[in-house]
């Protein structure tokens, strides 16, 4: 075998070739960091998909991050009450791009048991872009760790030519609901003063 | 549509309150087996009265609630005797609907003071003398108060359930197209966004701080800092926050915010089926989820007069009992999370946290919200198979996995160095306070509702009421180990005692009505005493459901704990009371 041969060998051991997609999407799903961040109950079977039984550090998961600057996957686990959801979207804001939300439970995902309650949200959608719902009251710490894999599903078939955080266009941020005599979504301000206004009407509307 | 309540009628006077109509003139107002109806202006020296009195001794303000009735509010005051101990003595003071107003106790029992605020937050009632008057839950310019009758949600739809709208044939429509924003929100008339202010909180907390601190620390000039902690926090356990002023690193001031997870459990109880609300117990301390419904099952019960067969009975101590280890398992590990020894004691505990949780799965189908408990028994009966898996559970592997805990942890010298000492909580102070379960035992005191009011069959069992005189930590933490370890030895009697037999006194009723009265439900739950005091028109749902909850008594006694501690010892303390913030803010 001349050099030329024996070299030829060896890179074909050593090197292979891939798309730059496939690549850059296989390190960020082997890699993704969860946000440290529970709400209710669903929380802690989220524990419980990190206990020795469960294990999600098999899918690269283990280090929950306690600070949104550090995470990649915010998993909304828990009712999204209305005093807490000017927070749960400042987090949202704060977690640097590329990011991911999980909406874990009957409660993230609608309300749930809780959702004719005056004080909660009905979903986390309401406010922030879902990318993986993973029903239950609360999910098992299985069904959990599918809606994980369902994510990596949807990260393997991200184009890096489209994704949004290569644009040019800066992001916008998600406005910061307020609490006032109600919980105050800036993008609906517009109906609310409409509706304000005309209060007999709406009590119609109502009933 | 509230309707009027059925007094049932006063058959004879209890000897308190004649006493008390001879002590006080005029004070007593009217007496029933459901409480003592004081003069509201009488209420503070009966109290104190109570409290003095040396054969009466009733230190310990358990619960404060109220009652939205047709003609008027009440005010539910629950006083327990810690030396006599046996029931609570229940004391009410009315005031009329226009201008809600009552005399504090706060200034004399502190462990009143956020069980008043939370009326005040969601019943609109106001409390003189209060030092701190403002929301509990709910935010400061919040639209209204939720518990009164009159006030609607949203989503409103009826005043109980079955809504018309789920039902027949399983169609229904989306709440959100009933309402005009599609969301869960209602603003008031006339209402005007450009023109409205948000409430600057922390400008509110920084100046009540200033005044509540007054001089201290000024003479050295040093610069006080206000810090934030939480919601967001990964030591909070959920979304607790605490607004703390900081001297350095000394903590100086505290004050909780509650209501991240306020998920108004109360108003939709009252909406709910009497039935319909076991699972939402679960849903209230939602780390020993099963048996959170054992007070309520207990206190329906009492107003319905039925009690569970044998089986039932000795089932439902086992289930209670395999959730207390189970919190405390779940407790001991986080408290080491927060001593930052990270996530690797609290792995051993969930272990054994997901064989308990496997047995929860045999014997009601669910790991996490077992929903066991039902009026008059339990749902499933437990097979012979459950049984001998119980068996090893609570012969083999909990003494063993608790001794594993005891061995590597309770010597730890980092650990005691953290805990010894650190939050201490006097026991004159923990009786102030109002606190229950193993905070106000590891200050010394064997109190436990499981022997000083024995429900269910918890008078067969032989075990000891497990204390610590030191009130810091470190006792906290001993005697939730010790605890796990009386539990194993009730377990151990209950397997032998049990015998086969039915499991439902009557048919099981999805749907039935509970006679008119007043009832309290409580048990020692592994958080301390967990109450349930429901009020019933007679009708298909609860006219009144309220939730005694320890988690957020106990932590009335945070600020004095902590106050003098490092910022790092906060985070310590927090997590040796074991909060669930799902039963703090219901």
């Amino acid at each position: 075998m001349t050099e030329e041969e024996k070299l030829q060998q060896e890179l074909k051991n050593n090197v292979f070739i891939t798309t730059l997609n496939s690549v850059y999407n296989w390190g960020r799903r082997g890699s993704m960091w969860p946000m440290f961040f529970g709400l209710a109950c669903c929380a802690i079977e989220m524990i419980g998909a990190a206990d020795p039984r469960f294990d999600f550090s098999r899918f690269g998961m283990e280090i929950m991050r306690a600070s949104p600057r550090q995470a990649d996957l915010m998993i909304v686990a828990g009712t999204v009450t209305k005093k807490m959801a000017p927070q749960v979207v400042r987090l949202y804001n704060q977690i640097p791009e590329p990011k991911y939300v999980l909406a874990m439970g009957a409660c993230a995902i609608s309300g749930g048991p809780f959702k004719e309650g005056y004080n909660v949200v009905s979903g986390v959608d309401k406010f922030l872009p879902v990318d993986v719902y993973v029903p239950g009251c609360p999910p098992r710490p299985e069904a959990l760790i599918n809606g994980f894999m369902m994510l990596h599903e949807k990260v393997m078939n991200q184009d890096i030519r489209q994704v949004r955080w290569y644009r040019k266009e800066p992001i916008p941020e998600i406005p910061v609901p307020l609490i006032g005599p109600d919980l105050i979504d800036l993008g609906q301000i517009e109906q609310i003063k409409e509706l304000s206004a005309r209060p007999a009407q709406a009590e119609d509307e109502k009933s | 549509m509230a309707k009027v309540r059925e007094q049932p009628a006063a058959e004879k006077v209890s000897p308190l309150a004649a006493r008390l109509k001879e002590e006080f003139d005029g004070a007593v107002i009217d007496d029933s087996p459901n409480g003592i109806v004081l003069a509201a202006d009488r209420l503070v020296d009966v109290a104190a009265y109570l409290r003095e009195t040396p054969d009466l001794d009733y230190n310990h303000l358990s619960g404060v609630t109220s009652v939205d009735y047709d003609e008027y509010f009440e005010i539910v005051y629950h006083f327990n005797s810690l030396k006599k101990q046996g029931e609570p003595v229940i004391l009410k003071v009315r005031t009329d609907k226009e201008n809600p107003l009552v005399p504090s106790l706060t200034p004399t029992w502190p462990g009143a003071a956020f069980q008043e605020r939370e009326i005040w937050d969601l019943m609109g009632i106001r409390f003189e003398g209060h030092p701190n008057h403002r929301r509990l839950v709910l935010w400061e310019g919040f639209e209204g108060h939720p518990l009164r009758k009159d006030w609607r949600e949203p989503y409103f739809e009826a005043d109980s359930k079955p809504f018309s709208s789920r039902w027949p044939e399983g169609q229904h429509i989306q709440v959100e197209e009933r309402t005009p924003l599609g969301r869960n929100v209602q603003y008031p008339e006339g209402w005007d966004p450009d023109e409205w202010e948000p409430v600057d909180e922390m400008a509110d907390f920084v100046e009540r701080m200033e005044a509540k601190l007054g001089e201290n620390g000024d003479s050295l000039k040093t610069q006080k800092v206000v810090v934030n902690m939480g919601p967001q926090h990964p030591s909070t356990h959920g979304v607790f926050r605490m607004k703390l002023v900081l001297d350095g690193e000394i903590v100086i001031g505290l004050e909780p915010v509650f209501g991240y997870m306020h998920r108004s459990h109360e108003k939709i109880a009252e909406r709910n089926l009497w039935v319909q609300n076991i699972p939402f117990c679960g849903r209230l301390d939602y780390i020993s989820t099963i048996s959170n419904a054992f007070p309520y099952v207990l206190a329906v019960e009492k107003l319905l007069g039925t009690t569970p067969p044998e089986r039932a009975r000795y089932l439902r101590v086992m289930v209670a009992e395999l959730a207390r280890i189970l919190n405390h398992f779940i407790s001991i590990g986080f408290l080491f999370n927060d001593l930052g020894a990270y996530f690797t004691p609290v792995q051993y505990c969930l272990e054994e946290r997901e064989f308990i949780m496997d047995w929860f799965e045999m014997i009601s189908g669910s790991r996490m919200m077992g929903n066991y408990y039902r009026f008059g028994g339990v749902t499933r009966d437990v097979s012979p198979e459950a049984m001998r898996f119980a068996e090893t559970l609570v012969r083999e592997r909990i003494p063993r996995a608790i001794d594993e805990i005891d061995r590597f942890l309770s010597e730890n010298e980092i650990f005691l160095s953290r805990s010894v000492g650190v939050g201490v909580l006097s026991l004159e102070d923990a009786i102030k306070f109002s606190t229950t379960g193993p905070v106000m035992r590891a200050s010394g005191l064997p109190y436990d509702i499981r022997k000083a009011d024995p429900y269910s069959i918890y008078d067969r069992f032989k075990f000891d009421i497990v204390t610590e005189p030191a009130g810091d930590v470190y006792a906290r933490y001993l005697v939730r180990l010790r605890e796990m370890r009386e539990s194993a030895k009730i377990l151990e009697q209950a397997l032998e005692q049990i015998k086969e037999g039915p499991i439902q006194e009557g048919r099981k009723r999805w749907n039935q009505k509970v006679p008119a009265g007043e009832s309290y439900g409580r048990v020692e739950s592994p958080k301390g005493e967990l109450g349930f005091y429901l009020v019933s028109d007679g009708g298909t749902n609860a006219y009144r459901y309220h939730v005694r909850s320890p988690c957020l008594i106990n932590l009335t006694a945070l600020e004095k704990m902590c106050v003098g501690q490092k910022v790092a010892d906060v985070v310590v303390i927090l997590g040796s009371i074991d909060i669930v913030l799902g039963e703090v803010d219901r």
